[in-house]
C-alpha cells in the first residue's frame, strides 16, 4: 500500500514549546565556544573555584562509594545531612531551620532556584530580578510560567537596588524578589542597612524574598550578612545555599533550600517527582564538609582574599575602574573609558591577547560597560592575564593606563 | 594577624610578588613592606628565594638517600656538635634530630649511588660518635614542600562558566 502523503499542517509552527523557543540563548554560551576554541587561553571567565574539593570531603565520598552507599535517599535529603545543615545555620547565622520540614537538599543551588519559581509563580505572576545578575534567574522564572521584571543597579549604588526602582517594579502580579549577595557577577555585598531596607520593602509589599546566599561564606573584611538576620522576614524568605562555591564542590551538584514549611513542602513535591533525591554520595560528602570543612573553607577564603586585592588594584591601575569586592570571587571593572562595548572589549581581548573574560551584558543590560573577571584562578594566571590586558590597553588606549599601583585601598569598615 | 605574618604568607604563596603587590594584598604601604622584608632578610627570618624545582622532571637527575644515624651524644653538647660535623658537608641537604629508634635523619644528594656510598663509608660512619647508620635510597618523590610532584591528569575546568 502506498503511504498516504501527510501534509505538514503546522509547518511554520515549531514543535518546541513556545516559551523555550523564545528564550534567548545564554550570552555566556557564545563566549564559552569562542574561548574553548582559543588554544592557550588564559581564562578569567570561570565561575567556579580553582581548588579541587578538599581531600577529606572527597575521601568521605570515596568511602561511601566503597561501602556501597549508592541507594536513593529520603526525598528531602538524608536526615543526617539535614541535621548538619540545620546545625550549620544555627552556628553561623543563629537561625533555626527544622531538619524535618524546613530544609530541602537540592541538585545544586540551581535546582533550588528552579523549584522556588515553580512552587511560587502562577502563570503571569512576576519575579523582580536585579540587573545585572546570575544568568539563570530570569529564564527560570519564565520557564516556570512567570515573568521576569528587571530592575537596574549601577556601580554608583554598589550594585544594590534602590528603593525607588523596587517600588516602580511593583504590580498587582508581583510575587517574588530575587536577590543574590555576595553577588555574581559584580562581587557586591550588602550592609546591614541595605538588608533592612530590602526586608522592609518585601514585608510592606507582601512579597516572597528568594535570597541566593551561595557565596556568603566567601565574604571578606566583614562577616557576610544573611537575610535570616531579620526574624520578621522568616515566613517570607526562601534561602538558597549550596556546596559548589565555598566548599569547592561544583561537580558534586549539591544545594540547600531553607524556608517556611508550606513553601518547602511545595518545592519538595516537585523535587520528589522530577528528581527523587540528590546524589547519595554527594550527600555523604557534604556531611563531612559541614562537620569538618571549616578550616579548608577558611584556607580557600584567605587565598581569594589576597587575590581580590591584587586583581582589583591592578584593574584600577590600568584605568578599568572597579571597587574592591567584599564577597564572592568576581571583580566587575568598568571598561567605559576604552569606548568599547562590553562585547567588543571581551572579543578583542580574546582575539588579540587570548584572555577570556565575560562581557557584563551576559548578566543583563545594566552589565553594559563592564566585564566580569573571576579571581578563582591562581595568582600566577591572574598576573599573566593582567600583563596581557596591560599590553592590550597600552597598545590601544595608552591614555587610560597609569604606571603605579594605587595606594592601598582603605575604607571605613562597613558597620554591621 | 601581624604584618610580618601577612607578608610571609604572601611570599610563601609566590616569592616573586613585588613589594607593591604585597602592599596591596596586606593593606600596608609599599615602603613599610620593603622595610619589613629587608628586616626579615637581615634577621634570617627570610633565608632566600629559591626556585622550587621538580626533581622528577629535570634533566640532570640526582640520587638522594635518607640515612638514619644513631650517635653517642656528647657531654655538654648533646647532639649539636655531631650534627654540625655532618651538616657542614655540602652534599648533605638536611639534618634532623628525631625521636624514636635512631637520632639523626640525614638527607643527602649525589650524582650517583657511588657518591652516596662513599659518603656513608668514608665520611659518615667513621665519625667517632656515630654508632650505626641505615641508608634508604629514595626511589620516588610524590610530594615535596606541599606540592605534588608526580604527573596526574590536569583538572579540567571549562574556560567560561556562569
Ligand atoms: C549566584 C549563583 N547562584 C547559583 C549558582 C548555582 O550553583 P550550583 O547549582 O552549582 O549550586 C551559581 C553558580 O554559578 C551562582 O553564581
Amino acid at each position: 500500500m502506498k503511504p498516504a502523503i501527510i501534509e505538514p499542517i503546522f509547518q511554520s509552527q515549531s514543535r518546541i514549546n513556545q516559551d523555550v523557543a523564545d528564550l534567548p540563548p545564554s550570552g555566556i554560551r557564545r563566549f564559552f565556544d569562542l574561548a574553548a576554541n582559543t588554544p592557550g587561553v588564559i581564562s578569567l571567565g570561570v565561575g567556579e573555584p580553582d581548588f579541587a574539593t578538599p581531600w577529606h570531603i572527597s575521601e568521605a565520598g570515596i568511602h561511601a562509594l566503597e561501602m556501597g552507599q549508592t541507594s536513593y535517599t529520603s526525598n528531602s535529603g538524608m536526615p543526617r545531612l539535614r541535621e548538619e545543615v540545620s546545625a550549620y545555620f544555627e552556628r553561623i547565622h543563629h537561625c533555626r531551620y527544622d531538619p524535618a520540614g524546613e530544609l530541602l537538599i537540592t541538585i545544586g543551588g540551581s535546582e533550588g532556584l528552579d523549584l522556588s519559581f515553580r512552587a511560587l509563580l502562577n502563570p503571569g505572576e512576576e519575579a523582580i530580578i536585579v540587573d545585572p545578575s546570575f544568568v539563570s534567574y530570569a529564564p527560570l522564572a519564565i520557564l516556570a510560567g512567570g515573568k521576569a521584571i528587571r530592575i537596574p543597579t549601577t556601580a554608583e549604588n554598589g550594585f544594590v537596588p534602590r528603593r525607588e526602582h523596587l517600588e516602580k517594579a511593583l504590580s498587582p502580579r508581583t510575587k517574588i524578589l530575587v536577590v543574590n549577595y555576595p553577588n555574581n557577577p559584580t562581587g557586591a555585598t550588602l550592609t546591614m542597612e541595605n538588608v533592612e531596607e530590602i526586608a522592609d520593602f518585601v514585608l510592606r509589599s507582601d512579597l516572597i524574598l528568594v535570597s541566593d546566599e551561595i557565596y556568603l561564606p566567601l565574604s571578606y573584611e566583614t562577616k557576610g550578612i544573611s537575610f535570616t538576620s531579620i526574624p520578621e522576614l522568616r515566613e517570607q524568605l526562601v534561602l538558597l545555599h549550596g556546596f559548589s562555591k565555598a566548599w569547592a564542590m561544583t561537580g558534586w551538584r549539591l544545594g540547600i533550600a531553607a524556608g517556611p514549611r508550606d513553601i518547602i513542602a511545595a518545592m519538595t513535591k516537585i523535587h520528589q517527582y522530577s528528581i527523587m533525591c540528590a546524589s547519595s554520595l554527594a550527600q555523604i560528602a557534604a556531611i563531612e564538609a559541614l562537620k569538618n570543612g571549616a578550616d579548608e573553607v577558611e584556607r580557600m577564603r584567605r587565598e581569594y582574599d589576597a587575590r581580590r586585592r591584587f586583581i582589583a588594584s591592578h584593574f584600577n591601575r590600568l584605568g578599568l575602574d572597579c571597587f574592591i569586592p567584599k564577597g564572592a570571587f568576581y571583580v566587575f571593572p568598568s571598561i567605559r573609558r576604552t569606548g568599547l562595548s562590553s562585547e567588543e572589549f571581551a572579543l578583542r581581548l580574546l582575539e588579540d591577547e587570548r584572555v577570556a573574560v565575560v562581557p557584563g551584558t551576559a548578566f543583563g543590560e545594566c552589565g553594559e560597560g563592564h566585564i566580569r573577571c573571576s579571581y578563582a584562578t591562581s595568582l600566577e594566571e591572574i598576573r599573566e592575564a593582567i600583563n596581557h590586558i596591560e599590553h592590550f590597553l597600552t597598545k590601544n588606549h595608552p591614555e587610560i593606563v597609569s604606571e603605579s599601583l594605587p595606594l592601598p585601598y582603605r575604607e571605613e569598615k562597613a558597620e554591621h | 594577624m601581624p604584618l610580618q605574618n601577612k607578608i610571609l604568607e604572601a611570599l610563601e604563596r609566590d616569592a616573586r610578588l613585588s613589594p607593591a603587590d604585597i602592599a596591596v594584598m596586606v593593606e600596608a604601604d609599599e615602603e613599610t613592606v620593603k622595610e619589613e622584608i629587608h628586616r626579615m632578610e637581615k634577621e634570617g627570618i627570610i633565608l632566600g628565594y629559591k626556585a622550587h624545582i621538580n626533581p622528577e622532571r629535570r634533566e640532570a637527575q640526582k640520587v638522594a638517600c635518607l640515612i638514619e644515624v644513631s650517635v653517642q651524644p656528647e657531654r655538654g653538647h648533646g647532639f649539636d656538635k655531631i650534627a654540625e660535623r655532618i651538616y657542614n658537608y655540602p652534599e648533605v641537604q638536611s639534618v634532623f634530630l628525631v625521636s624514636g629508634g635512631y637520632d639523626l635523619l640525614v638527607v643527602i644528594e649525589g650524582k650517583t649511588m657511588r657518591d652516596i656510598a662513599n659518603f656513608v663509608i668514608e665520611k659518615l660512619s667513621i665519625l667517632p660518635n656515630v654508632r650505626s647508620t641505615a641508608s634508604h635510597f629514595l626511589l620516588k618523590k610524590y610530594k615535596e614542600l606541599g606540592t605534588v610532584l608526580v604527573q596526574y591528569p590536569e583538572r579540567e575546568r571549562i574556560p567560561v562558566s556562569p
